[in-house]
């Protein structure tokens, strides 16, 4: 069964798709950006999920974002898990279609998070070996996520970014660039997030992730950022993205907003914040030509 | 590849999840070499919180039953012996009605794990695969003397839960905000899970009800499972099982016996 890829979208922005927000969303013309699904939400056999889905495919591009495949983990891919994700990258035509630099199962046990890796040249082979696995499956390319982490691995030996150039130069996948994750890891392990996005290789990248974190302190008294996809994105995230765009022209960009889920008004406001920095951008990009 | 020296960073970031002040493992550190500390317990703490939502998002009834604190006591405990095995969370939770029934602080509500029982079945039927459920017209199709050796295949949201306690009415007084009254607990129920299109409905099933759709279910002829069904009560209305049984959406279609 050929998988074809529809068109790219381009400088536009999304939300997450939440079922409470259908009636809302149907009720209005069609959004120009596009919505993101976690995929494992839809990997039920029917119901009320796949309806919703399929009344929202109908009029708009889709991104379908996995959660659980644990690229990042010791263990080899779940092979019923990738033909569920292959099933939907079949069904739906996502325009995107991404996972995570992160692991969620190790032995027989699901964790439900996404859990951070050493960087190292082994887990590096191993990753590769992951996304090769996953692309191979669903006969396109996948964008990885960096991730927000709390922790550091004393066994690493490589930079973050160099490990994601690295998996995206072997395995030909693109990058998702979580710029609220950025700020989220630099806050907790002390770094300049301007550094890191220095450093990260944005030619590489298809899609932008936006997302508000919440703040507590460790045992020193010091901000641990959470990223709890909860609230509206901060200020210094919003600015972050700006200078991305700045650097890297207009990006596929998605707002996510998993608890304490608003309106769908509000949700719509933020990615239409979202979508004057990219029009701005492309503005520019016009003007300079 | 031959793993390195790091390679078990999964099984080591792993065991301390679900154990409560498990430290950090060692090579897991904070900025600068610090002790991992509270960031670590991040982690455990997304864990938890997260399944414990799962677990809560499953069976609404069981804990606007038991009340909020007491609901999520019981889960921490069942979460921590039994973590989910498959990344698909709407499939979690199949052990908890189990755990319910010798949970010692739960008892006094032994009616609860039935309850779950229906809810983990109502959320089975919410995902099955969709089917257009058996006219009524269907079974006129088949000529009165072969009614005996009908076979019916069931819907696949289809789903039985049987109760020696008045576990469906239970289920349904706390899935609404309506006012009920009074239960008598006692009353055996026998409940049919059924999404014959986007709603998932759960039924009480008459009087030799439960032996009856069993049968049909397993693959019974007709004739062999109402006669099962009266044999365990003779009040048993084969007309008026069968007809809300068609009305229900439980099958998909019928056949006249002879593959």
């Amino acid at each position: 069964m050929p998988l074809c890829c529809p068109p790219p979208l381009g400088g536009v922005a999304g939300t997450c798709f939440k079922h409470e927000h259908l009636p809302a969303i149907l009720g209005e013309p069609p959004q120009r950006g596009f919505f993101e699904v976690h995929a494992e939400n839809y990997m039920g056999a029917g119901g009320p999920p796949h309806h919703a889905l399929e009344r929202l495919r109908r009029d708009h591009a889709l991104s379908l974002h996995g959660v659980c495949m644990s690229i990042g983990g010791p263990s080899p891919v779940d092979r019923d898990h990738l033909a569920r994700f292959r099933a939907l990258v079949a069904r739906y035509q996502p325009t995107l279609v991404s996972e995570h630099l992160a692991w969620s199962t190790h032995a027989t046990s699901f964790f439900n998070d996404l859990l951070p890796l050493p960087y190292t040249a082994a887990t590096l082979a191993r990753v590769c070996d992951h996304v090769d696995e996953v692309q191979e499956a669903i006969r396109r390319p996948i964008l990885l996520e960096n991730p927000a982490t709390y922790v550091t691995f004393a066994d690493s030996t490589i930079s973050e970014t160099d490990f994601l150039r690295s998996v995206s130069q072997r395995t030909g996948c693109g990058l998702l660039l979580d710029v609220n994750n950025v700020f989220v890891s630099a806050t907790n392990h002390g770094f300049a997030a301007l550094d890191y996005l220095n450093d990260f290789p944005l030619a590489m990248v298809g899609e932008i992730h936006l997302a508000g974190h919440a703040e507590q302190r460790d045992d020193d008294g010091d901000v641990l950022l959470i990223d709890s996809h909860d609230g509206p994105v901060a200020d210094a995230v919003w600015k972050l993205f700006e200078l991305v765009i700045a650097r890297s022209g207009p990006l596929p960009t998605l707002v996510e907003w998993d608890s304490n889920i608003p309106e769908w008004q509000v949700l719509k406001a933020e990615a239409a914040a979202a979508q004057r920095i990219l029009d701005r951008a492309a503005e520019g990009t016009r003007h300079a030509a | 590849m031959q793993p390195d020296a790091s390679f078990d960073y999964a099984g080591a970031f792993a065991a301390g999840l679900l154990v409560p002040g498990a430290a950090a493992p060692a090579g897991v550190t904070g900025p600068g070499g610090r002790p991992a500390g509270r960031r670590y317990d991040v982690y455990r703490n997304n864990v938890t919180v997260s399944l414990l939502n799962a677990l809560a998002a499953i069976y609404p009834a069981v804990q606007r039953i038991t009340g909020e604190a007491f609901f999520r006591e019981m889960a921490r405990s069942h979460l921590r012996q039994t973590p989910p095995t498959s990344p698909l969370l709407f499939a979690y939770g199949r052990d908890f009605p189990s755990f319910i029934e010798i949970y010692p602080h739960a008892a006094e509500l032994p009616w609860l794990a039935d309850v779950a029982r229906i809810e983990r079945a109502w959320l089975d039927a919410y995902h099955a695969a969709d089917a257009a459920p058996l006219s009524p017209a269907a079974l006129s199709m088949i000529p009165p003397d072969r009614l005996a050796e009908a076979i019916f295949i069931p819907h696949p949201s289809t789903r039985l839960v049987r109760s020696t306690f008045a576990a469906v009415t239970i289920f349904a007084a706390n899935r609404t905000t309506e006012h009920t009254g009074r239960i008598d607990a006692s009353t055996a129920e026998d409940a049919l899970v059924v999404r014959p299109e986007f709603d998932v409905e759960v039924r009480r099933l008459p009087l030799g009800g439960a032996i009856f759709v069993a049968g049909l279910i397993a693959g019974r002829p007709l004739g062999e499972a109402a006669a099962h069904a009266f044999a365990a009560d003779p009040r048993f209305d084969l007309a008026a099982n069968i007809a809300g049984l068609i009305e229900a959406g439980a099958f998909t279609s019928v056949t006249s016996g002879h593959p």
